[in-house]
């Protein structure tokens, strides 16, 4: 059997072609294995029909949902990559990654504004809610193995493709499996949108093992209170979300009224989990073990952290983020790239079986993001660490080196914030921080000056909207701040050292 | 409640909470709120329990992913009063 995703998807359905495959609460519906398997098969057939071929890229913006599930395996099952956006995105983003990326087909919801988009037309009615477009700019070269491309935010004020083998994927989740000893009994939560790749683990640990996934959509994570009942009436075994929203469940959601017999695990990641927080989820719920894990997309989950029974009253600090996943290795260097010692703040480096190819058509910066040695490619993940004095093998969290933030979740790059309003006429100049913030997480705070010749400025309604059409919505700054001129240093660069002291003034 | 004094109370919490120095005509009633970047998925929810609390009613997930306007939102209050 080759080792890619859809073969084992295509073990379980010959193993558990009866167990329930995944569910939506929202609509009711609800899959076998079996006929999860048909539903793919049928759509690769006509993706076939249309030329979908091996190591093609086909787009996918489809809201999350049974349907978004099965054109997924579809594509997979063709042999070509997926490459799913958010469908709810500034359509001109959206577009952006199709034609970047040369998708031969976008899979789109029925009321998708990307049929009307330069670029793109209806090639067929997949029937039901989906529409075929194909992209003119598609297909581009073809790139065999590639089991998906993921976007992010890039910092030259344009998202870039993260390109992840089904090698990568294996690694990762076959590591979950031994780690977390997935069963065809267990339930997973699919919290994450597909474009997003906590999704990974959502998708293919369940499906690899005959478990069940739950689809959480995107209606749904709006409401704490709904997720506390979807977690308790769907029996769910495993959770794996983002601090943000298991902190809403608890402080709006009533999660601490409810019992959850079934939860054995609970799985976090993509932010730092402020201490207090999670001890008051652990006190509310005592029962499951809890993981705090590690990863950018680039690697996927590369260093995990399982959290001491006894809950640490009085702690602080928060937990780490562990110790390197056995399928990966990590090291820890200076910025000279020699490696540093115990309890030494430096640069965590990871190479292995889950850390990606490159980015999509950007070789200038795939060559800048890995650092080649003797003892082999490292990708460097910009995030500072340290190791443990007590454990040296494992690795706290101490804060970025160049200007990206995570917000809810989701990579930000302040610069392409600042690319968004150079867009906006009138903006002269735009810089945007980000402050550290207890309660949301982080705080982004947008400055920029303005031309008195272009009118008088714009409300932050006005600068909201404008971010609205370029930016999706977790990269919309909460606040904005006019100034004259932008401060500068001594060397003519933006002195984001003045403009973080501004914003924090009362 | 009267369906304006509603209204005046919804618009003032979203100007005063969300949208800090902008002129109280540019929020119009259809002006989108959602779509619109003026409430990302946590604003919503601050929308939708401070709905809550001040009107004393109760929404469901789906009714709180049916709104994307000061209008609609008020609609929904004045349909849960009715």
């Amino acid at each position: 059997m080759s080792a890619t995703l859809h073969a084992r998807f295509a073990a379980s359905v010959a193993r558990f072609p009866d167990r329930l495959a995944v569910s939506d609460p929202a609509t009711g519906r609800r899959l076998t294995y079996a006929e999860l398997d048909a539903a793919a098969r049928e759509l690769a057939a006509v993706l076939i029909e249309h030329g979908t071929q091996p190591g093609d890229r086909i787009g996918v913006s489809v809201p999350k949902s049974i349907d978004s599930v099965i054109a997924i395996l579809a594509i997979l099952r063709t042999e070509a990559a997926y490459v799913p956006v958010d469908a709810g995105s500034p359509v001109a983003r959206n577009a952006f990654v199709f034609q970047d990326c040369q998708v031969r087909y976008v899979v789109a919801a029925a009321d998708t504004p990307l049929a009307t988009h330069d670029g793109f037309e209806i090639a067929s009615d997949l029937g039901g809610s989906l529409r075929l477009l194909r992209v003119a700019a598609g297909p581009g070269t073809a790139t065999p193995g590639l089991a998906y491309v993921l976007y992010t935010s890039g910092s030259t004020g344009h998202p870039k493709g993260v390109m992840l083998t089904h090698a990568n994927a294996l690694s990762f989740v076959d590591w979950c499996a031994r780690e977390f000893a997935t069963t065809e009994h267990d339930r997973f939560s699919s919290h994450a949108p597909f474009h997003f790749d906590l999704s990974i683990l959502d998708l293919y640990v369940p499906l690899a093992h005959g478990a069940q996934i739950v689809l959480l959509n995107e209606t749904l994570g709006k409401s704490p209170a709904t997720l506390v009942r979807a977690l308790a009436e769907e029996r769910l075994t495993c959770w794996y979300s983002t601090p943000s929203i298991l902190r809403l469940m608890l402080e709006m959601g009533g999660l601490a009224a409810g019992a959850f017999p079934d939860l054995r695990l609970l799985l976090f990641a993509g932010e730092v989990y402020p201490v207090a927080s999670l001890n008051a989820l652990r006190r509310a719920l005592p029962g499951p073990r809890y993981y705090n894990l590690y990863g950018p997309t680039e690697t996927n989950v590369c260093t995990y952290y399982r959290l001491p029974d006894a809950i640490e009253e009085g702690r602080t600090l928060p937990y780490p983020i562990g110790w390197c996943c056995e399928n990966d290795e990590a090291r820890v260097v200076r910025a000279d790239g020699s490696r540093t010692a115990v309890d030494e703040e430096g640069e965590l480096l990871i190479r292995g079986g889950t850390v990606m190819q490159g980015y999509w058509n950007q070789p200038d910066r795939t060559q800048a993001a890995f650092l080649e040695d003797p003892d082999g490619r490292w990708y460097r993940t910009g995030d500072l660490v340290r190791r443990l004095p007590e454990d040296p093998a494992c690795y706290v969290y101490v804060g970025r080196r160049d200007r990206m933030v995570k917000r809810r979740g989701y990579r930000v790059e302040l610069g392409e914030i600042e690319g968004a309003f150079h867009r906006l006429d009138g903006v002269r100049e735009a810089a945007t921080i980000a402050l550290a913030d207890v309660e949301a997480g982080v705080h982004i705070c947008l400055f920029y000056s303005w031309n008195p010749e272009a009118g008088a400025p714009p409300s932050s309604l006005k600068l909201r909207q404008h971010a609205a059409r370029h930016l999706p919505p977790y990269m919309i700054p909460d606040a904005f701040h006019r100034v004259d001129a932008l401060p500068m240093t001594s060397t003519d660069k933006i002195d984001y050292q003045s403009l973080l002291q501004l914003a924090q003034a009362p | 409640m009267r369906e304006q004094d509603i209204h005046n109370h919804l618009k003032q919490f979203i100007l005063d909470e969300f949208l800090p120095d902008t002129p109280p005509e540019e929020l119009e009633d259809s002006t989108p709120l959602r779509s619109g970047g003026v409430l990302d998925s946590i604003a919503t929810i601050k929308v939708v329990a401070h709905v809550e609390q001040a009107f004393n009613v109760s929404l469901d997930a789906h009714e709180m992913g049916e709104f994307d306007t000061l209008a609609q939102l008020v609609a929904l209050v004045m349909e849960k009063h009715a």
